[in-house]
């Protein structure tokens, strides 16, 4: 089973760390952009319609990978005193609840819009520039669709939790504001 | 901001005794089902706005439960939306609500305010990652040599600085608690002035521009971001010269709890603490300097401005030598996860507050807050006490896009300026972050504090500069022209 899940968190992670490197793309085309203005002046078209497509793209394509890593703020005062049969058992719930219905009706919704502005080929409105739009919006469907396959690993997680008393391991990478890595950064710091 | 928890952070609090916590969410939860079912008319009167009032007693609800919010909101919001919207005759799928959340979720990836988000986040991890803060604080240590309180002052200027630059509240405290509670300790300082200064210093970053919280805001309440920046400029450097004046005064009137470093520590040189001034403080300073300038002077947005910004920070950061390809890719790793929560909790509050102003929700509450008749001042004290109590169970994300648009449509009524509003919000949201049970920032410096250093402790010296906050807001409100005159000078 384990094998299964480890499998859908490391679909979520690269295609989250694949998004992930659009921050730098956008950094870069915005810097591009003030850099034609202020020295060539040569303002470009296009660079806008490509900051919000790559900021667009960056949160949308993530959401699977911050939930892989729980990375999705809860208001979790109570939850963390639980015991973890109680909290999966509240968990599994409000997935079916909220999360089945929220996402699943944002994958549907999400297909008729790119359909839509996929048949005409449609291109950015707010500038001249012509960017096509149209594969913008497919994130949707997709952001939604990896959402929903992280989901279910969330849920059959809950199931084990529910079964054993204990969470099932997860996937790891970096942790903001990871003692362990910040201490390693300020102590090499100071050996060297 | 603080999406990973850590062990540490979770042992420390499971110190605190939690028989209470559980009993009084029980209550809690009780208490707002009850009062939900109280409320509620016989099913043949439910009208809309009632649908709309158990939706925000489901919501506070899930919150209490502990599911991820941005999913709660997003639920909610479809399976309301669909009643409120459901016409006889209408198919299964054709209802509106469809169109309703597709464009409210393309209206936030397309919203152009919130592009410098994820710059602003990116700039302020290459910060931290790449340990520039150590420099810093010696710099400003040794700058400050024999003032009272050298060493906590020195704190809670770099934390100002830094948090200027980074905005991620538990990577500035979880770095100056390793770097500055040990020689601070060792100095002989108080253990609660120590903890204190670095848990509130740390907490700057929310209100001194460029902050996050205040992009959000503007995005929510239709404020203009670059006012709000020129607004909260003055009130953060006031907040920060209180908390400096405070710790020189305690230093001064009992100079036992922050006696002064040996003077082989002090007599450094002075050329010598000007170049490490020059090559520490005076590079991040003229960064934050640059974005925030040209914000300000209308030269770029802040979208160009953020951006320039990271650039400048992955600059910085090379030429330190302190930027390896690994810490680079944990930055851009961590920038796409916050993003990606701070968005998504966007994608569900848009929907949510779409829903809830379909069912005329809105109308009951307004209503309702009206009846009691209130005057201006007794409004905006109720309306920040409220934001007070939110901000010991909630992290500020969720007030701001959940509570905070609450007050919003009630802001006009009372003759109440939104970006003054706002100011008091931010520095009302620090708060939220200093006191218990869910004070991040003590957490986060317990986690890294030595085993003596008790949690009680850290509250208790937290407990100074939440009172300064408070004395900061009455201020505010005393004189606005602290928030309103920079603003007034620079786009009258």
């Amino acid at each position: 089973m384990d094998r299964y899940l480890f499998w859908i968190d490391r679909v979520s992670a690269f295609s989250g760390k694949a998004v992930a490197w659009a921050i730098v793309a956008l950094t870069g085309v915005v810097c591009y952009d003030v850099g034609m203005r202020y020295l060539v002046n040569q303002p470009t078209q296009w660079a806008f319609d490509w900051s919000y497509i790559l900021y667009g793209t960056l949160f949308m394509v993530a959401g699977a990978y911050t939930l892989s890593r729980d990375g999705h703020v809860r208001g979790d005062l109570w939850y963390r005193a639980l015991q973890p049969r109680t909290q999966a058992g509240i968990d599994l719930a409000l997935y079916v609840l909220f999360f089945l219905p929220g996402i699943t009706a944002l994958i549907y919704a999400g297909i008729e819009f790119t359909k839509t502005s996929w048949a005409i080929r449609e291109v950015s409105s707010v500038t001249a520039s012509g960017t096509p739009i149209y594969p913008f919006k497919l994130m949707i469907p997709v952001a939604g669709a990896l959402l929903l396959l992280q989901g279910f690993a969330e849920m059959a997680r809950c199931i084990l939790c529910l079964r054993t008393g204990e969470w099932p391991r997860r996937l790891h990478d970096v942790e903001e504001a990871d003692i362990e890595q910040i201490r390693a950064l300020v102590q090499g710091e100071k050996k060297s | 901001m603080t999406p990973g928890r850590t062990d540490a952070l979770v042992s420390a609090i499971k110190r605190i005794n939690f028989l209470d916590v559980r009993t009084v969410g029980v209550i809690l939860l009780a208490l707002v089902i009850l009062l939900n079912v109280m409320l509620l008319p016989p099913p043949a009167q439910i009208t809309n706005q009632h649908l709309g009032m158990v939706m925000l007693g489901l919501i506070v609800i899930a919150i209490l439960l502990g599911f991820p919010i941005a999913f709660t909101l997003m639920g909610l919001g479809m399976l309301f939306g669909y009643f409120a919207f459901h016409r006889p005759g209408m198919g299964l799928t054709d209802n509106p609500v469809f169109d309703q959340m597709v464009l409210r979720t393309f209206g936030v990836m397309t919203a152009d305010v919130i592009i410098s988000v994820p710059l602003f986040i990116f700039m302020g991890y290459i910060v931290e990652r790449s340990n520039i803060i150590d420099r810093l604080f010696r710099a400003m240590q040794l700058a400050m040599g024999g003032t009272p309180g050298s060493l906590a002052v020195a704190t809670i200027a770099t934390c100002a600085v830094f948090a200027a630059a980074t905005g991620i509240i538990g990577a500035v405290v979880t770095l100056m608690g390793l770097l500055v509670l040990q020689p601070m300790l060792k100095a002989g300082y108080d253990t609660r002035l120590a903890t204190g200064s670095i848990a509130a210093g740390g907490c700057l970053g929310i209100l001194i521009p460029p902050s996050v919280m205040l992009i959000l805001y503007g995005a929510t309440a239709g404020v203009s971001v670059v006012q709000l920046y020129a607004a909260a400029m003055m009130p953060g450097l006031m907040l920060a010269m209180m908390y400096i004046g405070y710790v020189m005064a305690r230093a001064m009137l009992r100079p036992e709890q922050a006696p002064r470093l040996p003077l082989e520590e002090r007599n450094v040189p002075t050329w010598q603490v000007i170049k490490l001034l020059a090559t520490s403080v005076l590079p991040l300073a003229l960064l934050i300097l640059a974005v925030l300038g040209s914000i300000l002077a209308g030269v770029a947005t802040p979208t160009e401005a953020a951006a320039l910004g990271a650039l400048g920070a992955c600059v910085l950061a090379l030429s330190y030598r302190k930027l390896s390809w690994l810490r680079f890719k944990e930055s851009v790793f961590l920038t796409a996860r916050t993003t990606s929560m701070v968005c998504w909790l966007l994608v569900g509050s848009w929907l949510f507050s779409s829903t809830f102003a379909v069912l005329g929700g809105q109308h009951i509450i307004e209503s309702w807050v009206l009846s009691f008749d209130l005057s201006p001042v007794q409004f905006l004290i109720l309306s920040q006490i409220i934001i007070f109590l939110l901000g010991w169970p909630l992290e500020w994300t969720v007030i701001i896009v959940i509570f905070v648009p609450i007050f919003l449509p009630l802001l006009a009524h009372f003759g109440v300026d939104p970006l003054f509003f706002g100011i008091l919000v931010a520095l009302n949201l620090q708060t939220a972050f200093l006191s218990p049970p869910v004070a991040m920032a003590a957490f986060y410096l317990k986690g890294v504090a030595p085993p003596h250093v008790r949690l009680g402790q850290i509250f208790l010296g937290i407990m100074p500069f939440v009172m300064l906050i408070i004395v900061a807001m009455v201020l505010i409100y005393v004189f606005p022209q602290i928030v309103l005159w920079l603003p007034s000078v620079l786009y009258s």
